[in-house]
């Protein structure tokens, strides 16, 4: 049984070319029952890639079938195989092979696409694998801790600050789209939209409720000012529209501000305060290059681990190989045992039931034994040198050649 | 000489554990995890050099200045290890372990590993007054500890350092709270062990400066609890207070052999 992977991702196609091949996952789940055929079949379709998984005992013709249930010949694809492709799918669930290293929906979006592929033992065994390498890359390195967007690194800065952001109160300043990610992103750890200034009061007052929040009108930023905790300033204003006299007395409390407007929205002097902290666009856009750099090199700490998992997988692959080999000889050596053992049948006849039964043990001993150290040779070898040394020990106790002979011996129609 | 073979595997876990974390800092890593056993083997080995002093002593054996500098690193290094294990705890480490290390030498140099002579104090009163004291002490260079870094942490936010979430350190929050709380469990130990020692003045000339310094240092520690809880001071202020009453304890260990083990 081989194991294929045929697909593309946004490193060798464009958007344009990706939407054309992009599945739901029911889609996915569809075309991975269509293709199995007698053997295994898992699709895996996000927003940067759709790739299919076969594990198929005829892999060119899977491979056939995989590309051109994708393209029909108008997309460049990657065909990889065995060992290629389940690195290839534990470094996509571990983030490596994404856009931003580390990201963490990948994890989710693998995950959904194993359950609803068509899965044998080898799809299985790979994807549980990939699942555990992902999760193990992301708790054994900091790939997914610093934030890779200017709206995830201000709500890390604040979390910096204030620690839990649960009952933090939020003031945003300015309603547009800027704004409302970076709130978006301080809302889901647990922060409140307590309220929303806009020169445009409709729009303030649709955010405002999106976030359950209160519209207030633009000249009560200065009281609002003295009961928010973080401050989000992103209007289209030409000058700044929240000056260091606006700031109240904070009496050792800190204030957050996130200044995304350009031109700036808060007067640089704000800073200066005590417990103020004022983050301009800039600022952010350095946090989030640090995070990302600091990302790339976690992400080479990640590649070992990767590699040792896809090396464990290739080792219990080659486990497969082995087995009807060793079931073979197994049972070869009980047909040679039996077989002397019933030809020895009338020089035996004398026996009690209990000798009889000691030879029985006897000899199935003595043939376990000579057994034992070939069958662990060949585990072992199965997993360095490949299918040659099973192909040699076939060829060494003549397994298989029985079978041969006898359905060579078949008349052909 | 067992004491001396404790002393160095010690003192040596100790000063390994403060480079790691130096070396943490710049590369956060596996190096963040030596130094954390470096710590707790530190630790280990040290309890076993007090309680092979204590099994050879007669009495208290920690009542000379080199003796107790050499409890007071137990202590502090004991209380370290409360939070030091917690990955966001380990830049702690980097103010606590150098100075551990530094002040087992000193008390090593002094003759703190050795066995002390019998003192003129029962040893009942020497555990609750020095022990006590000790204990308290431990608890405040661990207060100034998490202040540091707090300060150190809020000059790379207000300096808005691009390199400011690399570290992985605590919350400014937190820290704030913990240095507020620490103060307020090592006070009142604090506070138990200077009674001790009052109990047993019998006349003027038992006092000496030091007392008057301690007295200090407590006064600081007390205004800086009722500043925090009663009044509400936070943040930057709050730390920089509790450095200052570090500072006090640091003049009172440096004048410890000029007065009280006089």
């Amino acid at each position: 049984m081989s194991l294929v992977v045929v697909g593309t991702s946004h490193r060798l196609a464009p958007v344009e070319v990706r939407e054309k091949v992009a599945l739901d996952l029911k889609g996915a789940a569809d075309l991975a029952r269509r293709l199995a055929d007698g053997g295994e079949a898992v699709c895996l379709s996000t927003c940067n890639r759709t790739e299919i998984y076969l594990a198929h005992p005829a892999p060119d013709e899977a491979e056939e079938r995989a590309g051109a249930a994708l393209t029909a010949g108008e997309i460049e694809l990657y065909r990889l195989r065995d060992e290629a492709a389940a690195l290839h799918l534990f470094r996509v669930a571990s983030g490596l092979d994404s856009l931003v290293p580390g990201e963490g929906e990948i994890l989710g979006q693998v995950r959904a696409a194993y359950e609803s592929g068509t899965c044998g033992p080898v799809l299985d065994r790979l994807f549980r694998q990939a699942l555990h390498a992902g999760k193990k890359v992301r708790t054994e390195t900091a790939i997914s801790e610093s934030p890779a967007s200017i709206s995830a690194a201000a709500a890390a800065l604040a979390e910096q600050v204030f620690g839990d952001l649960e009952g933090c109160r939020v003031l945003l300043v300015g309603a547009g789209e800027v704004s409302e990610l970076a709130a978006r992103s301080l809302a889901k750890r647990g922060a409140s939209i307590s309220a929303v200034t806009s020169r445009t009061q409709a729009r303030a007052e649709e955010l405002a409720a999106q976030f359950g929040g209160q519209a207030i009108p633009f000249a009560q930023l200065g009281e609002e000012l003295a009961r928010a905790d973080v401050v989000i300033s992103s209007t289209s204003a030409s000058g700044q529209v929240m000056s260091r006299d606006q700031v109240p007395e904070r009496k050792g409390l800190p204030l957050f501000v996130i200044d995304l407007a350009v031109p700036r929205d808060v007067d640089p002097a704000v800073a200066e305060l005590d417990g103020c902290y004022l983050y301009d666009i800039d600022d952010l856009q350095a946090v989030v290059s640090e995070s990302l750099s600091g990302r790339w090199r976690e992400a080479a700490r990640a590649e070992t681990i990767v590699a040792q998992e896809a090396e464990r997988f290739r080792k219990w692959q080659a486990s497969l190989e082995v087995v009807p080999a060793i079931a073979s000889l197994r049972e070869r050596a009980e047909s040679i045992r039996s077989g002397e053992l019933a030809k020895a049948e009338s020089r035996l006849g004398g026996l009690s039931e209990s000798e009889r039964h000691t030879v029985e043990s006897l000899t199935t001993q003595i043939v376990n034994k000579l057994l034992h150290v070939p069958i662990v040779r060949l585990k072992e070898a199965a997993a360095t040198e490949g299918a040659g040394y099973v192909e040699a020990a076939r060829h060494l106790f003549g397994l298989g050649e029985e079978e041969r002979a006898s359905s060579d011996r078949k008349p052909r129609k | 000489v067992v004491a001396e073979l404790l002393f160095w595997p010690a003192l040596l876990a100790y000063g390994e554990a403060a480079v790691a974390y130096a070396g943490d800092a710049r590369h956060p890593g596996s190096l963040g995890r030596l130094a954390t056993w470096g710590v707790r083997i530190g630790w280990l080995v040290q309890t076993a050099l007090l309680v092979v002093q204590a099994a050879r002593a007669d009495g208290f054996p920690w009542d000379t200045w080199a003796g107790s500098l050499n409890l007071f690193v137990w202590l502090v290094v004991g209380a370290y290890l409360i939070w030091g294990c917690k990955p966001r705890y380990r830049l702690l480490g980097l103010v606590v372990m150098p100075l551990a290390a530094l002040l087992l030498a000193l008390s090593y140099a002094a003759g703190g590993a050795g066995a002390t002579g019998a003192s003129g104090y029962s040893t009942i009163f020497l555990v609750l007054h020095v022990g006590l004291v000790l204990a308290g002490f431990a608890g405040l260079t661990l207060a100034a500890a998490l202040a540091a870094l707090y300060l150190w942490e809020e000059r790379l936010l207000k300096r808005r350092s691009p390199r400011v979430l690399k570290f992985r350190a605590p919350s400014l929050a937190i820290l704030d709270r913990l240095v507020a709380r620490t103060v307020a469990v090592a006070l009142p130990v604090l506070t138990l062990g200077m009674a001790a020692g009052f109990a047993r003045l019998r006349d003027k000339s038992d006092l000496d400066p030091l007392i008057g310094l301690t007295v200090l240092a407590w006064a600081v520690y007390g205004a800086f609890l009722v500043l925090r809880y009663g009044v509400g001071w936070r943040g930057r202020r709050a730390a920089y207070m509790a450095l200052i009453g570090f500072a006090l304890v640091i003049a009172l260990h440096l004048g410890l052999p000029t007065s009280h083990f006089a």
